[in-house]
């Protein structure tokens, strides 16, 4: 990638680790997901043209996510750094493909623009809840290089 | 009110399964899936098993198949952006014809009624008609006589009507398109345009007349198209003597999430749905007294089924057993159901 889009982005301090708890560690005690643990799944996905993560472009902040562990729904809100970002689409789909790895089938995972923050919202938001484009998207060599490239392990 | 019984659970595919097709008999059908696998299911004895896999036919996702109306040819619709026909002339199924030429996925695929036609439609945004041509002793030939390119965005499902050469497409530009030969040159040219649905239109599904369509939406809705024609009593105007297509019901609020396809049995009249929040639904008209027969039809739910534990994609009805459903799910598994009304009955029609 030759040009930025965005040359200058604001970067947020990330957030403390959670503390790990007693219950935590007990295997006999019920944990259903919630809102952090959907947020550390996916908080350190790389930015496509950045060397920094989702976390840090406030692409992602734990307050944009909703689970419902009970009704298998997990929602989220993500925020393109620009409005005319193009890579709106590419940020969604890492998203989505971290999360389907990662949670449980039962899970219904719908990943949307915030509403506001992008010129284009309505048709990227089609397209991430597409799920046969997706399937189509993700059977495509290159551009799941790409994909694994930003939800692989945070850079140092 | 009616009752769905699982008649038996079928697991045999690897991830997803995307679509299934009964064979005209009712005996046998085909299922497909994201692991590139077609499986052609018989009953022997009380149970349903993999009589067959084809495996060697696509490259990536089989998203649709599609048997011809005399049973003898299976058609299917892959990502990898062919459509392969197989027949059974040497005694297994073998793929003997694979059609080429659109520039993305392929969605769907469907034979019209005397089996002389194919339709195809893809990610590419276009409609494509193929013409057959059998010869005796020699290859079938599939030569493409129109390209369709009236919808703006990927089209998903393609069906023929049940009796005319008339054929319908559903698409991610939230409309449907009817399309028939132009009497004065043969060309294949667009006609009427369904407007209404609010997101994707999924799929349709044709009633036993061909005078009325049903399509199902993203937007959470089943919608009813009713054909009216210039005689029609309700004083809907028809220019130039054309018929005219409306919507003539909405069924909204029966479904949470995205409506993935829909099937008009052609025996019973029963409207039945597959959804995204894992649910099998059948609905049942309700028919009205002979003096409100011109008024719009209503149609009530009478069984909800938690079928299946991720997304159900595809339902289809036997086109003879009576009330004898399938139904296809992203858990990979296939199940075979028996619906009854309160009387016991499968109720044909």
């Amino acid at each position: 990638m030759t040009e930025l889009e965005n040359i200058n982005p604001h970067i947020y301090k990330k957030c403390e680790d959670r503390k790990l708890t007693k219950d935590d560690e007990d295997e006999d005690v019920v944990d259903p997901f919630d809102e952090r643990e959907i947020f550390d799944l996916i908080r350190n996905i790389n930015d496509p043209e950045h060397p920094l993560t989702l976390e840090e472009l406030h692409v992602l902040e734990q307050s944009c996510i909703k689970v419902d562990n009970e009704k298998n729904t997990v929602s989220i809100l993500f925020t393109p750094t620009i409005p005319h970002c193009s890579m709106a689409t590419l940020i969604g789909l890492s998203i989505r493909v971290k999360l389907l790895r990662a949670l449980p089938p039962r899970f219904k995972v719908s990943v949307e623009i915030n509403p506001g923050t992008h010129a284009s919202e309505h048709s990227v938001n089609k397209q991430l809840s597409d799920k046969e484009r997706v399937a189509a998207a993700l059977e495509n060599t290159h551009l799941m290089e790409v994909i694994n490239q930003c939800i692989s392990s945070p850079l140092k | 009110m009616g009752k769905l019984t699982i008649h038996q659970s079928l697991t045999g595919h690897v991830g997803r399964v995307w679509s299934a097709a009964w064979h005209p008999t009712g005996t046998l059908f085909a299922s497909c899936g994201e692991d590139k696998t077609i499986r052609i299911w018989t009953k022997t004895g009380d149970g349903w098993t993999a009589q067959a896999v084809l495996a060697e036919g696509h490259s990536r996702t089989i998203r649709d198949v599609a048997w011809s109306h005399c049973g003898q040819y299976l058609a299917s619709a892959s990502f990898d952006t062919t459509v392969a026909i197989w027949d059974k002339k040497t005694g297994e199924f073998e793929c003997n014809a694979t059609l080429e030429g659109h520039d993305n996925e392929v969605k769907s695929v469907t034979w019209s009624r005397n089996g002389n036609l194919l339709a195809t439609c893809s990610r590419d945004k276009s409609v494509w008609i193929w013409e057959i041509h059998n010869y005796l002793d020699q290859e079938d030939e599939y030569e493409c006589v129109a390209v369709l390119n009236a919808h703006t965005q990927d089209v998903k499902k393609v069906s023929w009507h049940p009796a005319q050469d008339v054929l319908a497409s559903a698409s991610y530009d939230n409309t449907i398109r009817l399309y028939k030969q132009d009497p004065a040159d043969n060309e294949w040219g667009p006609g009427a345009v369904l407007e209404s649905h609010a997101s994707t239109v999924w799929s349709i599904s044709w009633d036993s007349t061909g005078k009325r369509l049903a399509s199902c939406s993203e937007d959470g809705t089943v919608k009813i198209w009713q054909e009216f024609d210039s005689s029609n009593s309700l004083g809907i105007a028809c220019p130039e003597g054309e018929t005219v297509w409306k919507c003539v019901c909405t069924l909204a609020g029966y479904h949470p999430r995205s409506v993935y396809d829909v099937d008009w049995c052609k025996k019973t009249g029963l409207l039945a749905t597959a959804c995204g929040d894992n649910r099998v639904r059948v609905f049942k008209e309700v028919v009205p007294s002979a003096s409100e027969a011109d008024q719009q039809p209503t149609f009530e739910l009478v069984v909800t089924s938690e079928a299946h534990s991720q997304d159900a994609n595809k339902v289809a009805w036997n086109p003879v057993v009576a009330g004898m459903l399938l139904s296809a799910s992203d858990d990979g598994d296939i199940i075979l159901w028996q619906y009854e009304d309160e009387l016991g009955l499968a109720e044909c029609r």
